[in-house]
């Protein structure tokens, strides 16, 4: 046994910094069509909202009686509005506020909720019982109406909208982290962890959270439909974001009025908010997949 | 020369639901710098919860500890508090575990998990601790450190991998490694190296080691003294020649019989027949009666008192003197 050589090579590539598992996930995302097509859309989209100021041919408040609800011209590729205002620059706008309300509203879901859930599944026990029953609580009470009664009595304001958004989705996810770390808090390496004298906090944020976040991303690809769907909704009931400011909701709602007179009101920002929704769909599919490649393929 | 751990009369019981386990019973050991101890018996005795309950690594409730001493440093690691402790663990008294594929967080970096001890301990800066760590991989033989640190865990093998958490155990200088099965999961050859480096290491840093292990050729290669566990219970605690050569409980004599040696010829292995108690079951006997040899009347009602052979040589046995 003495007189073994000890060393061992461990032959790596050349290039230091190996593959990680997001960049492995990545990888396989890549692989999948439909998840690409769907994310280059979203990226496009993203990228339209950003530079809407610049690139939207009229003013999203200007008005022209004359062109009451006009069909798609040349002059306005959409047609134009009750109002005469130019459609395209309004499903631009919309899709700003539904996009941001979609992504923002996600966020504030993602981070009460992974962080609740988290701490509630690390600490386990009687702590956990007791925030567990109060997520119980919380499901039971019927949520748009808790919206509505927010919008109503603070004013209709776009950033309480996120808040109150954001604080209806975040419950589900709190459960969907909840699970994993009590899994995974039985592993050896959170067992490593605690034997060297790591603290709680740094156990839960940097061993317990990263490891969860597969299914959180995937998650938060259908967050983001709901809440632009919930804002839609919103908007329809008249309780979204304020006129002239318009999101894809509002604009539905206002194209449902002409319907029968001029279809297009209503088709484009049906559209845009359809396709947005089959994209993000796709690219959780997608995501799904990447993330769990032990998982059934289709 | 004072013991740098000294265990005694350690009682951890888990209280379920179901009733009161009695996980360890009464242990007592201890261990003097650069020593090694060997602890063995069956799955299930007690030998990780020793440890663990040691260190305060399981959660309380269930676990209780009914009564006990650990003295580490003039300090009572059993009534520390949580924050005492945790000032311990990964910095005086470092642990390795039995899975290697799985001790590692499979989303970092090796190195950034390699830094959290020397971060957390000895308040370095990120890069200092990378310095300190790098070398720390260098000591236990992983050639090309640098970039090993900016690997992941998924590109090692087994062995690899325990040799990581092994630099990661002993970063801070520890004065007590606790391996629990260290080499369990790993292929024989892999085994031998890990146990070859373990010494090597010990004997350049002068650590204690408690070496927890089922495989009693592990223990004889490596432990200085021997501690043998069952149900809960020491049965037999002495030097590796006491336990080896001059077994005195009926137990530790039948686990030799049933270990395979290439020595001697023999045509099947003779087993210990049944198998351990229910730890919830367990009467004021000895816990070892059902499947003894050499069982009386005593061992039914009354578990032994101690029994002294050499200074360093201690067994629980009603026995006078085992039969060879």
């Amino acid at each position: 046994m003495t007189g073994t050589d000890l060393s061992i090579d461990t032959n790596l590539k050349e290039d230091t910094g190996g593959v990680s598992l997001w960049k492995d996930a990545f990888r396989r995302l890549l692989k999948n069509k439909m998840a690409v097509i769907g994310g280059t859309f979203l990226l496009l989209e993203i990228l339209l909202a950003i530079a809407t100021p610049w690139i939207a041919p009229y003013d999203f408040e200007a008005q022209n009686l004359e062109l009451w609800v006009e069909a798609p011209s040349m002059a306005h590729w959409f047609g134009t509005d009750t109002l005469g205002r130019d459609l395209f620059t309004r499903v631009l706008y919309g899709g700003r506020i539904s996009l941001m309300v979609g992504i923002l509203a996600s966020l504030v879901s993602v981070v009460i909720g992974v962080t609740y859930g988290a701490i509630s599944g690390y600490l386990g026990g009687r702590v956990d019982s007791f925030m567990m029953r109060i997520v119980d609580v919380l499901y039971a009470l019927p949520f748009i109406f808790l919206v509505i009664i927010l919008m109503v009595y603070f004013g209709r304001n776009i950033y309480l909208l996120f808040v109150a958004l954001g604080m209806t989705q975040w419950l589900t996810m709190a459960r969907i982290v909840r699970g994993q770390v009590i899994s995974l808090k039985e592993k050896e390496f959170v067992q490593a962890a605690t034997s060297m004298g790591v603290r709680k906090s740094t156990i839960i944020f940097k061993h317990l959270i990263p490891n969860c976040l597969g299914p959180v991303i995937v998650f938060m690809t259908l967050t983001v439909p709901t809440v632009i769907l919930e804002e839609a909704f919103l908007s329809f009931l008249g309780l979204g974001v304020q006129a002239p400011m318009a999101s894809w909701g509002t604009l539905i709602s206002n194209g449902v009025e002409v319907m029968e007179i001029r279809s297009t009101v209503l088709l484009f920002p049906a559209m845009a908010l359809g396709l947005t929704l089959f994209s993000l769909n796709f690219l959780g599919d997608g995501l799904r997949d990447a993330l769990d490649p032990k998982g059934a393929k289709d | 020369m004072a013991p740098i751990l000294d265990v005694r009369n350690l009682k951890a019981h888990f209280h379920t639901r179901r009733g009161v386990v009695r996980a360890v019973d009464g242990i007592g050991f201890s261990l003097e710098k650069g020593e090694t101890l060997g602890i063995v018996g069956e799955s299930g005795s007690g030998k990780s919860v020793t440890q663990l309950s040691i260190l305060g690594l399981l959660p309380s409730p269930p676990l209780k500890i009914e009564s006990g001493q650990a003295l580490f440093g003039g300090m009572d690691l059993l009534q520390a508090s949580p924050s005492q402790l945790r000032a311990v663990r990964g910095n005086k008294i470092s642990m390795i575990f039995q899975e290697p594929m799985t001790s590692l967080n499979p989303y970092l970096k090796v190195g950034t998990q390699l830094v959290e001890p020397l971060v957390q301990h000895r308040n370095l800066k990120k890069k200092e601790a990378w310095a300190k760590a790098v070398v720390s991989l260098e000591k236990v033989g992983i050639a090309d450190a640098e970039s090993a640190m900016n690997s992941y865990p998924h590109e090692f093998s087994g062995g690899m991998r325990q040799r990581v958490m092994i630099a990661m155990a002993l970063t801070t200088d520890p004065e007590l490694l606790i391996a629990d099965e260290p080499t369990t999961a790993l292929d024989v050859t892999v085994q031998a190296q890990i146990l070859d480096l373990l010494k090597s290491l010990q004997k350049e840093t002068g650590m204690a080691i408690i070496l927890i292990t089922h495989d009693l050729g592990v223990v004889a290669g490596m432990a200085d003294r021997v501690l043998v566990m069952y149900a809960g219970k020491a049965f037999e605690y002495g030097t590796t020649e006491d336990i080896f050569y001059r077994s005195q409980h009926p137990y530790t004599s039948a686990l030799l019989r049933s270990t395979p040696r290439l020595d001697t010829e023999v045509g099947s292995l003779p087993p210990i027949g049944g198998s351990p108690p229910d730890l919830m079951r367990l009467t004021g006997g000895c816990p070892f009666y059902e499947r003894c040899g050499h069982r009386m009347d005593d061992c039914k009602e009354i578990f032994p008192e101690v029994k002294t052979f050499a200074e360093t040589h201690r067994s629980y046995c009603h026995l006078k003197e085992l039969p060879q």
